[in-house]
């Protein structure tokens, strides 16, 4: 099977539209027949990614690669960058603001999270020009 | 259990009925969406006070087939619109969430 190629763009600051691209590769990738606990992992870890391109970022651009024994899910913004990538890492640590937190967000394990549900979790990132992970989770 | 059955036994007020036969498989109670999505378990009910949209957007990823409000707290029409759109169900219960999750604890 060739990979499968999935492009989205995330609207930044939109916390109604957050988390459509996540659910049209969930759809997709339950519609081909994948495991549910692969959809799952990949709904959870890609989730919350994408709502931190949204909360933290300004929006981005998400790619997925669909192949039959992994899915790949790189998301790139333009965004501030993380100063300290070991300290964001830590369950507890954000810096979200109150505005967000009043929705439910801010309770620093969006990272953790998608740490706990992928097989492999890459963080490139530089102060005021962006962040980008690539996230790999394996069926 | 099913969610009209879980609503029936726990008096909590149906607000939204997705599907009638999903089984609700145990609860998670937490107002926080990163909490719910990291640790609520496939098939849970969630207890929550919070009725903004991203709620039913971590239910659809954490695969959580019903929303338990507590505090007769109302979802916005948003939030009904894209449960009614993704298959989420949701109950309305009059009680704080820790009474809301002694009634489920009884019957599940
Ligand atoms: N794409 C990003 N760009 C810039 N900073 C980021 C980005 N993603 C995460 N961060 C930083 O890392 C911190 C931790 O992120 P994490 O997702 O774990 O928690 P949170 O988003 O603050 O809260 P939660 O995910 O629990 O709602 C954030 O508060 C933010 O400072
Ligand atoms: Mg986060």
């Amino acid at each position: 099977m060739e990979p499968i190629k999935l492009s989205f763009n995330v609207d930044g600051e939109n916390f109604v539209s957050a988390g459509e691209a996540s659910t049209a590769v969930k759809t997709t990738l339950k519609k081909m027949g994948f495991p549910g606990d692969t959809v799952r992992r990949v709904a959870i870890a890609m989730y919350e990614a994408e709502i931190n391109m949204v909360i933290h970022a300004h929006g981005g651009t998400v790619d997925v690669e669909i192949c039959p024994d992994k899915i790949v899910i790189v998301l790139a913004d333009k965004g501030p960058g993380i100063p300290n990538i070991d300290l964001a890492m830590q369950e507890g640590y954000s810096t979200a603001p109150d505005d967000v937190r009043s929705l439910g967000f801010g309770a620093g394990m969006g990272l953790p999270n998608i740490k706990k549900y992928s097989d492999d979790l890459e963080i490139e990132t530089e102060l005021g020009v962006g962040t980008t992970l690539t996230i790999t989770i394996n069926c | 259990m099913t969610v009209t059955e879980l609503a029936a036994a726990c008096g909590f007020t149906p607000i939204h009925i997705a599907d009638e036969t999903a089984p609700i498989k145990g609860a998670y109670a937490c107002d926080l969406l990163s909490w719910v999505i990291g640790r609520a378990e496939e098939g849970a009910a969630l207890v929550t006070v919070m009725t903004n949209v991203n709620v039913i957007a971590v239910s659809v990823m954490a695969e959580l087939p019903c929303v338990v409000l507590c505090e007769s707290v109302t979802p916005d029409e948003v939030t009904l619109q894209k449960a009614r759109d993704q298959g989420v169900s949701i109950l309305s219960s009059s009680k704080p969430t820790y009474e809301t999750c002694l009634a489920i604890g009884k019957v599940l």
